[in-house]
């Protein structure tokens, strides 16, 4: 037993170091919102997001099939034109849990984001963009076949 | 992970592949058992170390996610990182080098 006690050291510190370097860039993260995200209409999750009023832009841009065959897969693609859009959130209203995502942009990303989603029926998809302390917002709706929830 | 950053003219397009199950708790797996929730919530992009991007995801993206994000300011030969956290405290650190 004896003889194993260094190698056994060893694996600890290299599993050490290994969950260090795997640690340092996630400190970046803020906290996942559990309360917008766990919310279970597009009203209450807009609330946990904050947003209180919000004016309809048209220089929100949303690209979504009309018609989606397959709910597992939806390609969803949003870009802000709004000046200093700090973040973008994407609600799809029909959804069990309708906040689907919320991006954070700093200095050096653009506002856009293009992402695959599931949706179980068909949909109003809202997204709400954050300017200078305002919010806007833009709807799309995406007629779903068969619907991705269970998958 | 897998992740592709190209420069084209003064904008970078990042796209990435995340391989995860992505459950919603909804799905029933062949014996009619549910499979539990299991996803991706946090995902960040960094340039040579600096955040630019943080995204909270839930479980409506869909399984093994694709992003495409677009960077400003950033070169070629520049250090990307993306990282992930899932809701199990999973976590996955890729990089790569902007072309």
């Amino acid at each position: 037993m004896s003889a194993m006690k260094p190698l056994r050291r060893t694996l600890v510190l290299a599993a050490g170091a290994l969950a260090g370097s795997l640690l340092a860039p996630l400190r970046a993260f803020a906290a996942w919102n559990k309360e917008a995200f766990g919310s279970k209409t597009a009203a209450e999750a807009l609330k946990g997001l904050g947003v209180s009023a919000s004016s309809e832009s048209k220089d929100i841009v949303i690209e979504a099939p009309q018609i989606a065959e397959n709910g597992a897969v939806v390609p969803i693609e949003v870009s802000s034109n709004i000046a200093n859009t700090k973040s973008i959130s994407v609600v799809i209203e029909k959804n069990p849990f309708p906040l689907a995502a919320k991006f954070d942009f700093s200095d050096g990303a653009l506002p856009y984001v293009k992402v695959n989603v599931k949706m179980g029926e068909s949909s109003f998809v809202r997204v709400v963009a954050e300017a200078g302390g305002r919010f806007y917002t833009a709807t799309k709706e995406v007629k779903v076949t068969i619907g991705g929830c269970g998958g | 992970m897998k992740i592709r950053a190209t420069l084209k003219g003064d904008t970078v397009d990042v796209r990435v592949l995340m391989v995860h199950p992505m459950e919603t708790g909804q799905r029933k797996d062949a014996s009619g058992a549910v499979v539990p929730m299991h996803f991706i919530q946090e995902v960040v992009v960094r340039v040579n170390g600096k955040p630019v991007l943080e995204g909270q995801i839930s479980q409506a993206v869909s399984r093994n996610p694709v992003f495409s994000f677009r960077l400003k300011g950033a070169k070629a030969g520049d250090k990307l990182e993306i990282a992930w956290l899932d809701s199990k405290g999973e976590r996955s650190l890729s990089d790569a080098v902007i072309a």
